[in-house]
């Protein structure tokens, strides 16, 4: 075990994948030399090679496409989007191509590709670094969307996620590279190394892509979300002294759908958090989901906190991210209600 | 399965630059022509005669500080002095911007050192009505064609004079009253939209053209192919940059291709005129866009430019170049500095000094510390004021749907 950062979790899952398959690959902008703008593949082309761990031109479909290219050829490509707002001139090979080749090829075309990006505001990055994309991916069917909330999942899911046979976009929540993040832009940033899942193993595992994960039990509400939502919504419910059940759902398609009937069935109650705009949001598919298989047990409506059906705006970002005043108004609504 | 370093016959090739931290710099892929070697094209010329040198590199300016050759624009002595205060406005400001973001006045910056001439010496000689597609190293424009440094400070610093109401990032300025095209944080969407914009003119028989400006690394996008195809099938009166500074974040440009053939080059495939540029030397690249944006308002369409120059400083704020290039390779840059270089030619021809030299810069210097008090009077992103709260609810369409409407209720603003 050791202390590690979001960063170093995913160094450290790409460096044990390359290791014991050969096949595992790793290349994006900036990604080969420099180890990336993030450092997430800093020291992996010195140690595994310029065929291993390389830059790509600044093409987000080439990126995409060589990946498919490779993946159909026997390797398992890891392809870095240097940030998810730049994955749509990649979007066409991902939709119309990765997502498909198993099905149209009835399985005798496989691309099991994994796409790494970093999502989320809350650094200041303005609309072009900041935006929270899932949705747009959780409607392509064929391929698997996940976004990990810490080190430990991170590595363990990353893992994961290039082991599995499907392609898989692996979001990662950029304001929580570093620490963990409440939602509270006044509190001093936090470290991983504070936190019990900044504890990471040097060597392989994997943590389930299949399963959501209960982070906090509780018996009033049930709270899904996921990235850094999962940690606002821990500490509203510390802050409102509610006794939430909250669940980090980790995979965004398919999602763990088990895991949120049964805490939604016994709560009866429900909020549903994401920091992308609201409109046809990923939180729309939870509860229109969740409307099917738990209306009987449902007390009130189900809410949602989500982020503005606006671009991000650059200065103006904590009136934009969803954070803990705005999840515990939601929490109370939905306990009143 | 065998996967080894380049050179060991087995494997893919992945470039690498000639020099990397801690190496000695080297610049010798860097081959130059004299200012004349590259010979002046009638305006209608065919665009296979100018693909002879797209290899080549348009020069005026000697290292001697002497213009000559067939592209010297000759230009007055008042004209150089204007570009020569321009070149080095843009470098104290951009010089100040960095050193207060540093200071937490802002989130980002990104400098030009080493490639104002690019910028300034292009919207000298582009006519203020004809709109320009920036990418976000070209603030030399904006100096160029007299926008208020306040306000473009205010923008950097997202208080609530910002014409952008702090929705965009420092340094993605946008000024329509200056025919300045908003800055997108996308690589190269700008260069086909530049294109369009050139053909609407067209179109409607107005006689502006359009310009934009990407990087080297940008070339790699699929929307570089998309500008040029159109430009090239449509004749739109459009002229397509290619600033080659050399480096695109930490990648160098082989990265992109270019140690295969020049960005110029490129134009070749696509029947494209090609002009490949002295990117410090501002009468060259003065000279090149002249020509270009004369071919375009003549009805004889697009040119590709290639401008070949350094970036001297971090890609932005948020990088650190010693990390990937050799800490000092700017010195060994062959091209030398635009700003030295121009004032070299000034003195040469006795009309300007190093003390007055000194001296414009002393003024410059003073000149951004005020605009900068005055900027800071209107607020600064940490500690505001900024543009109102509700504002960001607006201008996402037309008018306010009910669900944003609801969504800023929500808010409470
Ligand atoms: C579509 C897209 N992909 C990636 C990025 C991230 N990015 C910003 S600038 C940059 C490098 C650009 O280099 P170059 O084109 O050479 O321009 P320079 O910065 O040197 O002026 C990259 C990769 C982006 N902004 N947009
Ligand atoms: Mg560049």
């Amino acid at each position: 075990m050791a202390r590690m950062t979001m960063i170093k979790a995913i160094n450290s899952a790409l460096d044990n994948l390359m290791q014991r398959d050969e096949t595992v690959c790793s290349f994006g902008e900036d990604a080969g030399y420099f180890g990336g703008v993030f450092g997430c593949t800093e020291g992996l082309q010195a140690k595994h090679g310029l065929n291993r761990v390389f830059d790509a031109p600044i093409n987000e479909a080439a990126i995409i496409a060589m990946a498919i290219g490779m993946a159909s050829n026997g390797l398992r490509p890891v392809a870095e989007i240097q940030f998810s707002d730049y994955i749509f001139p990649g979007f066409d090979q991902i939709v119309s191509e990765l997502s498909r080749i198993r099905y149209r090829t009835a399985g005798s075309f496989t691309t099991p590709v994994t796409i790494r990006t970093p999502c989320g505001g809350g650094i200041y990055g303005g609309q072009t670094h900041s935006m929270s994309p899932e949705a747009f991916f959780t409607h392509i069917p064929g391929i698997r969307v996940v976004m990990p909330s810490n080190p430990y999942d991170a590595k363990g899911m990353l893992i994961a996620s290039v082991e599995c046979d499907d392609p898989v976009i692996f979001f990662e929540p950029k304001r929580l590279y570093n620490g963990p993040f409440d939602g509270d832009p006044h509190k001093p940033a936090l470290a991983w190394s504070s936190h019990e899942k900044g504890e990471v193993p040097t060597d392989h595992y994997t943590v389930s892509i299949d399963k959501a994960e209960i982070v906090r039990a509780g018996s009033e509400l049930t709270i899904l979300a996921y990235g850094t939502m999962v940690h606002v919504a821990q500490e509203s419910v510390r802050v409102a002294g509610v006794d939430a059940e909250v669940i980090d759902l980790r995979t965004l398609l398919p999602y763990d759908m088990q895991t949120i009937a049964k805490s939604v069935n016994k709560t009866g109650r429900c909020v549903v958090l994401h920091e992308a705009p609201r409109t046809s949001g990923f939180g729309a598919e939870l509860i229109a989901q969740i409307q099917e298989d738990c209306f009987y047990a449902l007390e009130a409506p189900v809410v949602r906190v989500t982020g503005w059906d606006t671009p991000y705006p650059h200065a103006h970002e904590w009136a934009y991210f969803p954070g803990q005043e705005r999840v515990i108004r939601a929490i109370k609504q939905v306990l009143e209600g | 399965m065998k996967r080894n370093k380049n050179n060991n016959n087995t494997g893919f090739f992945v470039p690498e630059p000639a020099a990397r931290p801690g190496e000695k710099p080297d610049f010798s892929r860097i081959d130059i022509s004299s200012p004349g070697a590259v010979p002046m094209y009638k305006i209608d010329c065919a665009a296979k005669q100018t693909h002879e040198f797209a290899d080549g590199l348009i020069r005026v300016l000697g290292f001697d500080g002497v213009a000559g050759g067939d592209w010297d624009p000759k230009l007055d002595a008042s004209e150089l002095l204007e570009m020569l205060r321009l070149i080095s406005l843009t470098r104290t400001y951009d010089e100040r911007m960095f050193k207060l973001q540093r200071q937490g006045k802002m989130s980002f910056y990104m400098k030009s050192l080493g490639e104002e001439a690019v910028a300034v010496a292009a919207a000298k000689a582009l006519d203020d009505e004809d709109m320009v597609f920036p990418s976000y190293r070209q603030q030399g424009i904006l100096f160029s064609r007299g926008r208020d440094m306040v306000d473009m400070m205010c923008h950097c610093i997202s208080n609530s004079r910002d014409n952008l109401k702090g929705r965009q990032l420092p340094v993605h300025y946008s000024w329509a009253e200056g025919n300045f095209f908003s800055i997108s944080g996308n690589l190269c969407t700008q260069f086909p939209q530049a294109v369009g914009w050139a053909m609407a003119s067209a179109a409607k028989g107005e006689t502006a053209i359009a310009a934009s400006w990407i990087g080297d690394g940008t070339t790699a996008e699929g929307d570089f192919h998309a500008a040029l195809t159109l430009a090239s099938v449509y004749r739109a009166p459009v002229i397509l940059n290619v600033v080659n500074n050399q480096w695109a974040i930490s990648t160098y440009a082989g990265i992109a291709g270019g140690d295969q053939a020049s960005f110029a080059s490129r134009g070749i495939g696509y029947g494209l005129p090609t002009l490949r540029v002295d990117g410090n030397d501002a009468l060259a690249v003065y000279a090149a866009t002249k020509w270009a944006a004369k071919r375009a308002r003549s009805g004889h369409g697009a040119t590709l430019i290639e401008t070949v120059t350094y970036r001297g400083e971090s890609h932005s704020t948020s990088d650190d170049p010693g990390k990937y290039r050799p800490k000092d390779e700017v010195k060994s840059w062959p091209l030398g500095d635009p700003l030295e270089r121009l004032k070299d030619h000034l003195i040469g021809l006795g009309t300007w000094d190093d003390k007055r030299h000194e001296k414009m810069l002393t003024e410059q210097a003073e000149l951004v510390r005020l605009a900068y008090k005055e900027a800071e009077s209107f607020g600064t992103l940490r500690e505001g004021p900024l543009s109102p709260t509700a504002s960001i609810f607006d201008d996402v369409y037309v008018e306010q749907p009910w669900h944003i409407r609801r969504q800023r209720q929500d808010l409470g603003v």
